[in-house]
């Protein structure tokens, strides 16, 4: 009895080892799961510290208050991998986002390097968020927040705006289709404000012909304001509002740790 | 002295008896389990499938609407696609061979997908459509997800054909019935997804 259990254990072991190492030549270039955890894995050395400790804050509290987790992970090499497959291994073997939720998003981020060398960005979506962020959305935050900033070697700018969008779709304030809405078509909406101010000032002009004095220049101001305030709405911009100014504590609140998370493949990515 | 002996021999083969049944129990249940997770990843890997020949009417009628003569192109892929949607597998019955003939027929999908967008590089217009940029991403998308799952299901399978063929529980494997279940091959540069490179 001794015996037979002493061959099932080592052909056991002996299978192990066999399907790690397949599993592993696969997975070899995967950096492994960082210790401490956390969310913010600068392994390119893109960021400054300030932006490292803001940024890790901002998605620890964004964990802490909705659990859904985003991890930023900068790379200097794909080691060959497609930028898709690496952002989901990390995905898989860091188990991003809450088992039976798995509502993971891995933002990889490969910068460009050399003249010839093609940047690459890609936001890989666990199986939970795929609804609040479709493939499509994904896409055009890579293309619309991620890569216009890292076009300018910006790559904070670009990895805090990407982050503010997809918390607020993960978190359902803003839905894909508002923001597709926002992004997708730039007919009507981008126009809307400047057609609003036209608006005001040929009234302002109308009101003015007819009463000369105070009440004409305050209504002026009232209307420069009022541009104001809608063109700032309606310009995707204005997002990137509540991370800044909380960089005083290293480190911050603390990452209580990946959650056992898995991806099905959703996401999309680009280049520059 | 008589009495003590056969009291141990009863305890004896009541122990033995009882640690046979709750090892069986638990090797048969724990297969059936393992069972259930390789027939719910495979309907995971239709799932994907489907997906896939979801998106290829809307990417045709695009395609189209730009480029009218690449007729044979276009016909291919819609040939292609009636292919893999008609090759289904009921998970319960995954053979190799049924397996093989699956991936065949998705990878001819696949292959006729990837002609269809060396074509459309021709066209600047189509690509530059944000209905064709959408398709193209959810496309993306969508043989990303066949890798994923592809490899899921080799994975599921793989664990419970190491379950059912390790010494001793191979022997209940036989005695139940419990078949080994086939993998998909990376042959034909499928575990890579169609270059689709924007």
């Amino acid at each position: 009895m001794r015996i037979k259990h002493d061959i099932e254990a080592s052909a056991i072991t002996l299978l192990t080892v066999f399907v790690l190492m397949f599993a592993n030549a696969f997975g070899q270039s995967i950096p492994n799961k960082p210790n401490p955890q956390r969310l913010v894995n600068d392994f390119a050395n893109l960021l400054t510290q300030g932006e490292k400790v803001a940024l890790e804050q901002k998605l620890v509290r964004f964990n802490d208050t909705t659990s859904n987790q985003i991890t930023v992970v900068t790379v200097k090499s794909l080691d060959g991998n497609t930028p898709s497959m690496f952002a989901f291994e990390i995905g898989e073997k860091w188990q991003v986002g809450q088992k039976g939720f798995d509502n993971g998003i891995v933002l990889l981020v490969k910068p460009k390097l050399s003249g010839n060398d093609k940047g690459r960005a890609y936001i890989a979506v666990g199986y939970g968020l795929e609804p609040a962020i479709p493939d499509v959305i994904a896409k055009r935050i890579v293309d619309n927040e991620m890569i216009p900033f890292f076009k300018n070697g910006d790559y904070y700018g670009g990895i805090n705006q990407a982050t503010n969008v997809l918390m607020k779709l993960a978190s359902g304030e803003i839905s894909a289709d508002g923001y597709g809405k926002q992004t997708g078509g730039s007919g009507i909406f981008s126009f809307l404000p400047i057609i609003i101010i036209l608006i005001i000032i040929i009234m302002i002009r109308g009101s003015r012909s007819r009463s000369h004095g105070i009440g004409s220049r305050s209504s002026l101001w009232t209307a420069l304001l009022l541009g104001s305030m809608l063109g700032n709405r309606s310009h995707s911009g204005s997002w990137g509002n509540f991370s800044g100014g909380s960089s005083g504590f290293g480190g911050g609140g603390g990452f209580g740790g990946f959650g056992g998370g898995s991806f099905g493949g959703g996401g999309a990515g680009g280049s520059w | 002295m008589h009495m003590k002996k056969s009291w141990i021999i009863i305890i004896v083969i009541v122990l033995v008896g009882f640690l046979t049944y709750s090892w069986i129990k638990g090797t048969y249940n724990s297969m059936v389990t393992l069972t259930e997770s390789v027939d719910k990843q495979w309907a995971d890997v239709e799932n994907v499938y489907q997906r896939r020949a979801d998106l290829i009417p809307n990417l045709v009628a695009t395609v189209k609407g730009y480029a009218s003569h690449e007729k044979e192109t276009l016909e291919g892929v819609i040939n292609a696609r009636a292919k893999a949607t008609n090759t289904t597998i009921d998970a319960g019955n995954l053979t190799a061979d049924k397996i093989a003939a699956f991936q065949q027929a998705q990878d001819g999908l696949g292959s006729a997908l990837s002609k269809l967008m060396v074509v459309v590089e021709r066209y600047p217009d189509l690509k530059a459509n944000q209905n064709f940029l959408e398709l193209q991403a959810q496309l993306e998308g969508t043989e990303n997800r066949i890798t994923i799952e592809r490899r899921k299901f080799n994975e599921a399978a793989q664990k419970y054909n190491t379950f059912i063929k390790l010494f001793p529980k191979n022997m209940l494997a036989n005695m139940f019935g419990f078949e080994p279940k086939p993998y998909f091959e990376s042959i034909s540069g499928a575990e890579t997804a169609p270059v689709v490179d924007f």
